[in-house]
């Protein structure tokens, strides 16, 4: 199906006043970071304070450019800041510029913001560990990398932001590296995200081929002279790059995994922001998926298998953090299902992305806490009961998982209704999909709430659950209020907001769609679904998990993931290397150590007129003796 | 004729090695150090006032019956492997302050290792200048000798035998390197003008099968330098065997004159039979890519490993001298001055490691980091840095050698980006297996219990420069593109290419 709306082509205007200022929200934080790593000790006292004010003073410059932004009109808010040349060879001229838009601005806020809470959330998290200074350092770098990521103005500048949040990711989801564990999943992390980034690199160059730039006002005013076939590879290669970053299927299986590393980094990096930058590369990479219906359907079909995978996995977790992964991965898959649908479903997306931001950070955090309470703990079948335990801790995660099961009137109902509705638009099977997902959503997380907070004590000897520290308990509180009205603030704004950004069509959404239209209440009905068999199921909640039937099995192995990469690729690889590596040495080597065992049977008869070190010196020399002989004598008869 | 300043450049390092060998034994290191040291103030000099457009070219009559001269100059290429080599030398020289001190069985010295050094980094300097194919060709051989004694003298067990190996594959190279040169100066005397100037000799009219003969004598011996896949056995022997300092100039410094020469000899001499060849020699350098980051996958003995990404980062710069863009030669000669910098680092790096456990097996190590945070983290640098994190100036030119190759050729471009999932692979899998889990009991004997063994002041001064240069060029290349790109304009309209169209002019 050919999109009947146009993506917005972008016109950015030069920066003035404030905006030239944009590049100081990456260098705050960028700053700190080097500073924190390279003091080292000195700051082990304070590091933390000075790291948490760095994503505070971004957020504080974002804020104004937004108002700022807000105030402009509609042909002046797409502003494009230069900083330097970065490479300028030949026929390229890659700037390091950014591009301040309404797109990136609300990125920017969303990384700020939410960036700045877990900062605060972390001074009391990570209090006890020796290595807190070293934590901060890598979240404002982080930050940094992240900032990059939204407010480039080309694919090739945004790569140092993708890859640099990899870094990140790499480092934090490995804080813990004396954990063999920790240390795995951050190198699989990193190298499956490599993966991902051969087609950003295969996008970029094709790009760099055609039009001699990768500018995104460049490449989308010149889009439409792709072929059909080079649009539809290029589109498939930016989804492979996203499918890397966003942990959508088939490259989702490191997400699970990164769980490891210390919450706070789950909730900032694994949920609220990084894993959803494949999402904002596509909505930004809208005029090549313009050009290619192919490339949109493999997006919109990688989404939908993405946000049932995901679920299905949510279902059958013991461990909260897990669950909570799997739900990312899903949540994730219907932005990306929004994504592909176009211009119809790019601003749901953004908006479904901004909502997930504040609910899915919200019970993150929150598991942080209850594991703050449990001695570590992450098994729910060890939980149960601490509603009463950790008052602040239930009512906020009570909040985030309303928001997210799509309760009237709680950010996730509007976000998320949107784009079941266009998803049913788009096609059918694709919306029973949509849909589906939705109730699957209301059993685990549903299952999760029931597991965690309600029911029995099943704690450990020796746990006595506690609230967390007012420092961790304050983001908590302004994430959960953000859960609740996130929804209701945007529902009627954004999409006028975002429209001459990204494209798609003008119109006000009402408070009150989602009970006017059948989809809304078939979704809400699905919905209540899933809770009342989550809460019937899981009245009583054994210690030990039982066997499970086949579907349950399926999702505790991650689906098989990690199974199905091993025996298609890491097996045969390693396989073939382990072959390479002996052929080297018995095959290649060995043909030329038989060349030079010949020749050192020369060195032999040498080696015994001489004595000493002087041997080898005396071999050189008649080497050299004989070479210069020869260019004299040769040199003479030509 | 001005005053010969890249002679003087040339002789400083070679002078000074004299000079180190006669000063008290206390005081050699010191003076070696210092000497290296003004070898890289006057190399910034000169680049300084080539960059100004000063012309340094210089010229002496040397064997009038060859028409070879004593002739120096310094292109854009030139400089920046002028400039890598003065750059690596002194940190090298710093890292490797111990390097030979408790030798007592043979006797090699710190002065000596100083000296050698000196040696090596004088012979490179002549190579990278020399305009004269004759100048080139002795001052290419005359490197083996300083290398010899660096493995010999210096290395692990069985550094001897690599030593041989290293000297017989350069001197087998030297040997094809010579019947061309012989090739190259019976045509010009053939043509009535016997000569061995560089200048005279590209442009130079041969039938296309000499033409065609003497580039695979060219490159074949080149190939043996800069390794490439089959003729790249010695160079992770060498590696295993030799101190790492010593790895570090061989394959940060020595191994370009392999790929330099095949920019300023194979292209500029043989620019028909450069372009003939070119299909299979792009082939061959991604098969070196690829067979070496798997290589370096599989390697247990952490120099060895270093040494295979070596070869893999060769065939990268290989495929972008051939693929004959200016994004892509520009990129391939940034590659060669990048590479130098990461590969040190992680030579030196491993250096700090191996000499606190006494081991260069991967599976002898386990939990460094947590003893050892700041040589840990060293060690990540120069890894990230070699898997072309972009912030990392490795980036920018494997970029531009991936994208130039892909404008050219979509299928050697396009598979080269699998480089980037190998390199990631190799160079975590590392630092998993050495840095990360558990303390085992050795390292924690090796490292001390309190973080006493963390790296040293000294060792600290050696890489954060070289840390330093990647991260600035990472985000600001531009000093080094625009030395680069003028000379590399030159050699491709030599060659008689130019860039590949626009596939679709953008509307602008």
């Amino acid at each position: 199906m050919v999109n009947p709306l146009q993506t917005a082509i972008l016109e950015p205007v030069a920066a003035s006043g404030l905006f030239q200022m944009a590049w100081l929200m990456i260098a705050i934080p960028l700053v700190s970071a080097a500073f924190l790593l390279l003091v080292g000790k000195a700051s082990n006292a304070w590091g933390h304070l000075l790291a948490t004010l760095a994503p505070i003073a971004s957020f504080g410059i974002g804020l104004a450019l937004f108002f700022q932004l807000l105030g402009a009109s509609v042909a002046e808010r797409t502003v494009e800041v230069p900083v330097y040349e970065w490479i300028g060879v030949g026929p390229w001229d890659v700037q390091i510029a950014l591009l301040v838009d309404q797109l990136s601005i609300l990125f920017v806020l969303l990384i700020t913001g939410v960036g700045s809470l877990i900062h605060i959330y972390s001074i009391g998290y990570m209090e006890h560990d020796e290595r807190r200074r070293r934590f901060f350092a890598y979240l404002n770098l982080f930050i940094a990398a992240m900032l990059v990521l939204v407010l480039a103005n080309s694919y090739l500048v945004l790569f140092i932001g993708w890859e640099g949040v990899g870094l990140a990711s790499y480092l934090l989801i490995g804080f813990w590296q004396h954990r063999p564990a920790a240390a795995a999943a951050a190198k699989k992390a990193f190298v499956m995200n490599r993966v991902g980034d051969i087609g950003m690199a295969l996008a970029m160059i094709t790009m760099f081929a055609h039009f001699g730039s990768v500018e995104f006002a460049e490449v989308g005013k010149n889009a439409a002279q792709f072929s059909p076939l080079t649009a539809t590879l290029v589109g498939l290669f930016l989804l492979l790059a996203a499918c890397g970053k966003s942990a959508q299927v088939p490259l989702q299986a490191w997400l699970l995994d990164a769980m490891e590393g210390p919450t706070p980094v789950s909730a900032l990096i694994h949920a609220a922001t990084m894993v959803t930058a494949g999402v904002y590369l596509i909505v930004r990479s809208g005029p090549i998926f313009d050009q290619t219906p192919v490339a949109s359907t493999a997006v919109v079909v990688v989404g939908t298998v993405t946000l049932l995978v995901g679920a299905w996995i949510g279902t059958s977790k013991d461990d909260i953090k897990k669950v909570l992964a799997g739900s990312t991965m899903s949540q994730i898959g219907y932005m990306i299902l929004a994504a592909g649908i176009g211009p119809a479903g790019y601003v749901f997306a953004i908006f479904h992305l901004l909502t997930h931001g504040f609910f899915k950070a919200n019970m993150f955090l929150g598991a942080g806490s209850i594991m703050h309470g449990m001695d570590d703990d992450v098994n729910m079948r060890n939980f149960g009961a601490l509603g009463r335990a950790m008052r602040w801790t239930f009512l906020t995660f009570a909040m985030g998982y309303l928001a997210i099961i799509g309760f009237p009137f709680f950010a996730g109902f509007y976000s998320k209704d949107h784009i079941i509705v266009a998803a049913f638009e788009h096609n059918m099977i694709v919306g029973i999909c949509a849909l589906i997902g939705a109730g699957i959503t209301a059993y685990y997380m549903t299952r999760l709430m029931v597991m965690t907070f309600f029911g029995r004590k099943r704690w450990e000897h020796g746990v006595h659950p506690h609230e967390s520290p007012g420092v961790m308990v304050f983001p908590l509180v302004v994430l959960a209020i953000l859960s609740v009205v996130a929804g209701v603030a945007m529902n009627s704004w954004i999409n006028g907001w975002l429209v001459p950004a990204v494209g798609g069509e003008e119109h006000t959404y009402g408070l009150l769609d989602g009970f006017t239209e059948p989809i809304g209440w078939l979704t809400m009905g699905v919905v209540a679904i899933g809770v009342v068999i989550a809460v019937s199921v899981f009245k009583s909640v054994p210690k030990e998990a039982p066997r499970g039937n086949f579907l349950e099995r399926a999702a505790r192995r991650d689906v098989y993931g990690d199974d199905i990469n091993n025996a298609v690729v890491v097996n045969p690889l390693m396989a073939f290397i382990g072959l390479l590596t002996g052929f080297d040495r018995g095959k290649v080597d060995g043909a030329v150590e038989g060349i030079g065992a010949s020749t050192s049977g020369l060195g032999q008869v040498l080696r015994r007129l001489q004595s000493g070190y002087v041997r080898s010196y005396g071999l050189t020399m008649v080497a050299g003796a004989v070479l210069v002989g020869a260019v004299l004598i040769l040199g003479q008869l030509a | 004729m001005s005053f010969p300043l890249l002679t003087l450049l040339g002789a400083v390092p070679l002078v000074g090695a004299l000079v180190v060998m006669f000063t008290p034994r206390a005081t050699g290191r010191v003076t070696g150090l210092f000497i290296s040291l003004l070898t890289t103030a006057l190399a910034l000099v000169v680049v300084g006032l080539a960059a100004g457009g000063r012309d340094l070219s210089e010229q002496f009559t040397w064997i009038p019956a060859f028409g070879a001269h004593w002739a120096m100059n310094a292109d854009g290429i030139s400089l920046t492997m002028v400039l890598l080599t003065v750059l690596l030398t002194p940190f090298v020289l710093i890292a490797s302050w111990n390097v030979g001190h408790a030798d007592a069985e043979d006797g090699w010295g710190p002065r000596a290792f100083s000296a050698l050094v000196l040696v090596m980094e004088s012979f490179a300097l002549f190579c990278f200048m020399a305009t004269d194919v004759l100048v080139f060709y002795i001052f290419f051989e005359a490197t083996l000798i300083p290398m010899y004694f660096l493995i010999g003298g210096f290395g692990e067990a069985g550094r001897r035998r690599a030593a041989i190996k290293f000297l017989l594959f350069g001197l087998g190279g030297g040997l094809i390197l010579l019947a061309g040169v012989v090739g190259v100066y019976a045509i010009s005397a053939g043509n009535g003008q016997p000569t061995m100037l560089l200048a005279d000799l590209a442009g130079m009219p041969m039938g296309t099968g000499t033409e065609r003969v003497l580039f695979v004598l060219f490159f074949i011996a080149f190939a043996l330098k800069a390794p490439m896949v089959p003729f790249h056995t010695w160079l992770p022997d060498a590696a295993e065997s030799g101190t790492p300092g010593t790895s570090a100039l061989l394959v940060g410094v020595l191994d370009k004159i392999g790929t330099f020469g095949m920019i300023r000899f194979c292209l500029e001499l043989f620019p028909g039979a450069s372009q003939w060849a070119a299909p299979v020699v792009l082939i061959l350098a991604l098969i070196s890519m690829i067979y070496g980051a798997l290589a370096a996958i599989g390697e247990t003995d952490i120099l060895r490993l270093i040494a295979f990404t070596s070869v893999s980062h060769f065939g990268f710069i290989v495929i972008g001298i051939f693929s004959f863009t200016t994004i892509s030669m520009t990129g391939a000669t940034f590659y060669m001055f990048n590479h130098a910098f990461s590969t040190g680092v992680l030579f030196l790096a491993a250096h700090f490691l191996i000499q606190r456990r006494g081991s260069q097996k991967i599976a002898d190590y386990g939990g460094v980091q947590k003893l050892a945070p700041v040589l840990a983290g060293v060690f990540l640098l120069g890894g990230l840095s070699s898997l072309a994190l972009p912030g990392m100036s490795s980036f920018v030119s494997e970029f531009m050698v991936i994208a130039g190759s892909f404008s050219q050729n979509i299928w050697i471009g396009g598979i080269s980006t699998l480089g980037m999932v190998l390199a990631a692979t190799y160079i975590l899998l590392m630092y998993q297996r050495t840095m990360t889990g558990p303390v085992t009991e050795d390292v924690e004997e090796a490292f001390g219990e309190e973080r006493s063994n963390d790296l040293t002041g000294r060792e600290r001064w050696a890489v954060a420069p070289l840390l330093l240069i990647i991260f600035v060029f990472g985000f600001f290349p531009k000093p080094m593109l625009d030395l680069i790109e003028p000379a590399v304009t030159t050699t491709m309209s030599q060659v008689g290419v130019s860039d590949p169209s626009l596939t679709m002019e953008g509307s602008n």
